[in-house]
């Protein structure tokens, strides 16, 4: 296991080495002199406000979320717990086109933080639901009978223990909110990684490109130390004897009721409504011309074949690090981690050119194949197998492997017929997240791909470069029909506590 | 015969020795109990014999067939023994037949047969099959927990702290329950318990642990009676300690002469009675010449069957301010209130600690 986890989280530093190598290569003067001035300094200020803001709103969002869902009598709260997930199948750049072509002059960092909070809040609202959904119902009840009123007893008792899930999530969130480029790019929003990607097309290979990516590389640092204090080494898997109970329901007065299917329906019609009326505009603008065929069943097929290859392996390569995190957590076990983080906090571009550059030198036979491909989206999108499979991984107690040791199984068999049967809900959750994340990505795949290769992101990427928003249609909402089933799954896959 | 043979085995956290020089031996279908405090490193060594942890050094073996030494350790998956936690631990993603039927290399009919055949040796309705962990109460999930213990016919069972999460009453009927049907199936079994009336009840053996390392071991009786020295005397009940002179197979002390079991040429030393072992009878203050010590009754716990009383001895000389004072165990028939005069007698033997 420590061997594994190691060697994926070696393979996670090559694109660090590659910044790194870059950085030595061009020579300290010429990075001082790239660093430290004014356009780096505006770019930290739109980073850092984006990141300030969204979290926060999307912490907000999603706990209020989760907590009306899973713990109210709400009205149709399955419904609402279904459509807070749904966000999740529209890509983030198909977000912001519809926001861009519903009010054309939107712009800037307030609608950066608008889109990136409607994008990424099922992120949170996801683990955070999952876990109010297995907490020991008995720690409230033994908190409220020490005469705590109920709303104390949610700040109190319940919130810390969501801490794991809202780290967790924030995380993810705030990686996306360093390494997104479609979302801010077609808003006109500059982040680094705006920049740099505009850096990379005018000069291939540049200097200042590297050189803005390590300051990218450096916030994510600062973001994973963040993170990691917050989360702290404490134990989450439940503690004490035989098996939790239900949960309790709390009972909403009619005004409460009111106010929170407000919040519901608002958080809908700004999610899914607006990306769904702009695409249903164009399709009708569109009419049957727009559906080429010839063009998007091969990318369809593309986009299936990448999302299933690549959420698997990920899944697999997150199994190590996942469990040692749980069992053995320690700095040895951090480090492993940040090193994963940190690389897919890094734009796809900066992935996508550390594999050409060492698949050119190093690895010929496997430069442009399919089998490059997928190891970038293992180096992207492992934080997301991570992250669900870590909180899987902790509600199965080591109590239980090693009772199934000491019933004549492997401890290789204990950990897949208990604790991987255990996490099984996390694993799926975590690798629907991988294949919804490679259902859109862009970048890695337009560089790396063998030639020939256009999937959907790419080909709804390249229509709408050329202001063809209506032809681009099909492909969006082939992303979103793609993505949707799998959204399901996800929402069920959370739902189903083990057991039940 | 021997079934298991722990040897010399040390084991240490840090700084923190969680096992220090341990050293047992326990009979083939023998009950064997190891009781201490918590943080005895009690728990420590249970683990250690199924094979979840694994010592720095020393020795184990299992029917001659050795566990772990210094140059290999067989895995807890290759041990074939038993293991009951504190909680059960049962597999939360599958039915109580699916969690007894765990351990069966069978399949088919054959392994519900025998799921069936365990459910019943442990008690449990054969409805209860279906059902899920949750939907258990703490004793039915310990039933299941060793019906799936057993279903390996394991070479060893050991229980840690089964008992300890029930109710009291329960706890009883689950201990007796326990115990026999462990000797039915010949198991040798192995308890950890800091409840030391569950200790002397279930054992053949006790062995007692204190700071990690194994203090004394022996027949409970034995024990109970003879303890090495005053804190495990303590542990395993109440006691009356006090310092005494030996003389000659008597020692002389503030109750009178006692006879001694154990003839060590201590001249000073340290004895020990159980409260049972004091008897009283009241005495007429007008009565001076009644024999033996002489004593006032200062508190009284009256719990019906019992009565616990505490009572200061009678200074025998007159320059003393105020004497020793005892607990006595009294049969609920006999409970004089505080403030009476009472003539204090001993029956048996005084036990002579040794030096600490």
């Amino acid at each position: 296991m420590i061997g594994l986890s190691v060697l994926v989280s070696l393979l996670a530093l090559l694109p660090i080495a590659y910044v790194i190598g870059v950085s030595l290569q061009t020579g300290w003067s010429t990075v001082v002199a790239l660093v430290f001035r004014p356009r780096v300094g505006e770019l930290l200020v739109n980073t850092v406000l984006l990141v300030l803001l969204t979290i926060p709103l999307c912490v907000a969002l999603g706990v209020t979320l989760a907590w009306l869902t899973e713990r109210t009598n709400l009205p149709g709260r399955r419904w609402w717990s279904l459509l807070a997930t749904a966000p999740l199948a529209v890509p983030a750049f198909v977000h912001s086109y519809a926001w861009v072509s519903l009010v054309p002059p939107i712009h800037g960092l307030f609608a950066g933080v608008l889109v990136s909070v409607i994008a990424y809040f099922p992120f949170l609202y996801l683990p955070v639901a999952a876990t109010l959904r297995r907490l020991d119902p008995a720690i409230e009840d033994v908190a409220e009978s020490m005469g705590l009123k109920p709303w104390k007893v949610f700040f109190r008792v319940v919130l810390p223990q969501l801490r794991l899930a809202i780290c967790g999530g924030a995380l993810l969130v705030g990686l996306h909110l360093l390494a997104e480029y479609g979302l801010y790019a077609m808003i006109r929003f500059d982040t680094f990684t705006t920049a740099i990607f505009d850096q990379f097309k005018s000069t291939f290979n540049g200097a200042a490109a590297h050189m803005l990516a390590s300051v990218l590389a450096l916030c994510c640092l600062a973001m994973l130390t963040a993170e990691s204090a917050a989360r702290g080494s404490a134990r989450y898997a439940r503690v004490g004897s035989g098996s939790a109970r239900e949960q309790r329901v709390v009972y909403l007065k009619p005004v409460s009721t009111l106010l929170s299917l407000t919040l519901q329906i608002v958080t809908c019609a700004l999610a899914l409504g607006v990306p769904l009326i702009t695409l249903g505009k164009w399709l009708i603008a569109g009419g049957v011309e727009v559906w080429d065929m010839a063009e998007l069943l091969p990318a369809l097929e593309q986009t299936l074949l990448l999302g299933i290859a690549g959420a698997a392996l990920t899944t697999c390569a997150a199994i190590p690090i996942a469990w040692l995190s749980i069992r053995y957590p320690g700095r040895m076990q951090r480090v492993l981690e940040s090193c994963n983080y940190i690389t897919s906090s890094l734009p796809g571009i900066i992935v996508a050119l550390a594999l050409v550059t060492v698949t050119i030198h190093y690895a010929r036979p496997i430069y442009q194949t399919t089998f490059t491909v997928l190891l970038a989206y293992l180096l992207m999108f492992l934080p997301r197998a991570l992250v669900s499979l870590r909180a899987g991984i902790a509600q199965a107690p080591v109590e239980l492997e090693n009772m199934a040791r000491s019933l004549g199984r492997s401890p290789a068999r204990a950990l897949w017929l208990i604790t991987l049967r255990l996490a099984a809900p996390g694993a799926a959750a975590g690798a629907a997240l991988v294949f919804l994340a490679i259902t859109n990505e862009l970048t890695a795949t337009l560089l790396l791909a063998p030639n020939g290769t256009r999937t959907l992101a790419t080909g709804f990427w390249a229509l709408t470069s050329e202001i063809d928003y209506a032809a681009a249609a099909p492909y969006a909402l082939l992303m979103v029909v793609l993505s949707l089933p799998l959204t399901g799954l996800l929402y069920h896959q959370s739902k189903k506590t083990a057991g039940r | 015969m021997n079934t298991l043979e722990l040897n010399a085995l040390y084991k240490s956290y840090g700084a923190h020795c969680a096992l220090d020089n341990v050293s047992l031996s326990v009979p083939s279908g023998s009950r064997t109990v190891i009781v201490g405090p918590s943080g005895s490193g009690k728990t420590t060594l249970l683990r250690m014999i199924a094979g979840f942890e694994f010592p720095d050094s020393g020795h184990l073996s299992l029917n001659g067939q050795t566990l772990v030494d210094g140059t290999h350790e067989v895995p807890a998956h290759q041990r074939l023994i038993g293991y009951v936690p504190q909680d059960g631990a049962l597999f939360p993603h599958m039915t109580v037949a699916a969690n007894i039927g765990f351990g069966l290399a069978t399949k088919g009919p054959e392994k519900q047969q025998r799921v069936a055949e365990l459910m019943d040796s442990v008690a449990l309705d054969a409805k209860m099959a279906a059902r899920w962990p949750h939907e258990l109460s703490g004793g039915q999930q310990q039933r299941v927990a060793l019906a799936r213990a057993l279903a390996q016919q394991p070479r060893l069972m050991l229980l840690d702290e089964p008992f300890s999460a029930l109710d009291t009453g329960l706890r009883a009927a689950m201990r007796k329950m326990v115990a026999r049907l462990l000797e039915d199936a010949g198991v040798t079994t192995i308890l950890v318990t800091h409840d030391q009336s569950e200790a002397l009840s279930f054992a053949d053996q006790l062995a007692v642990m204190r700071h990690g390392r194994l203090v004394q071991s022996g027949h409970p009786l034995d024990l109970y009676r003879y303890p090495e020295d005053e804190q495990t005397a303590l542990f395993l009940g109440d006691a009356v300690v006090m310092p005494a002179r030996i003389e000659a197979g008597w020692a002389h002390c503030d109750l009178g002469r006692i006879p001694v079991n154990n003839h060590r040429n201590n001249n000073s030393a340290q004895i020990m009675l159980r409260p049972e072992q004091l008897q009283l009878a009241s005495i007429l203050p007008s009565d001076p010449e009644a024999s033996g010590c002489r004593a006032v009754v200062t508190d009284r716990d009256f719990s019906g069957n019992t009565c616990t009383l505490t009572v200061e001895l009678q200074p025998l000389t007159r320059n003393e301010q105020s004497g020793r004072s005892l607990l006595v165990r009294s049969s609920g028939m006999y409970a004089p209130p505080a403030g009476s005069s009472v003539q204090v007698s001993t029956i048996g033997h005084a036990h002579v600690l040794s030096e600490m």
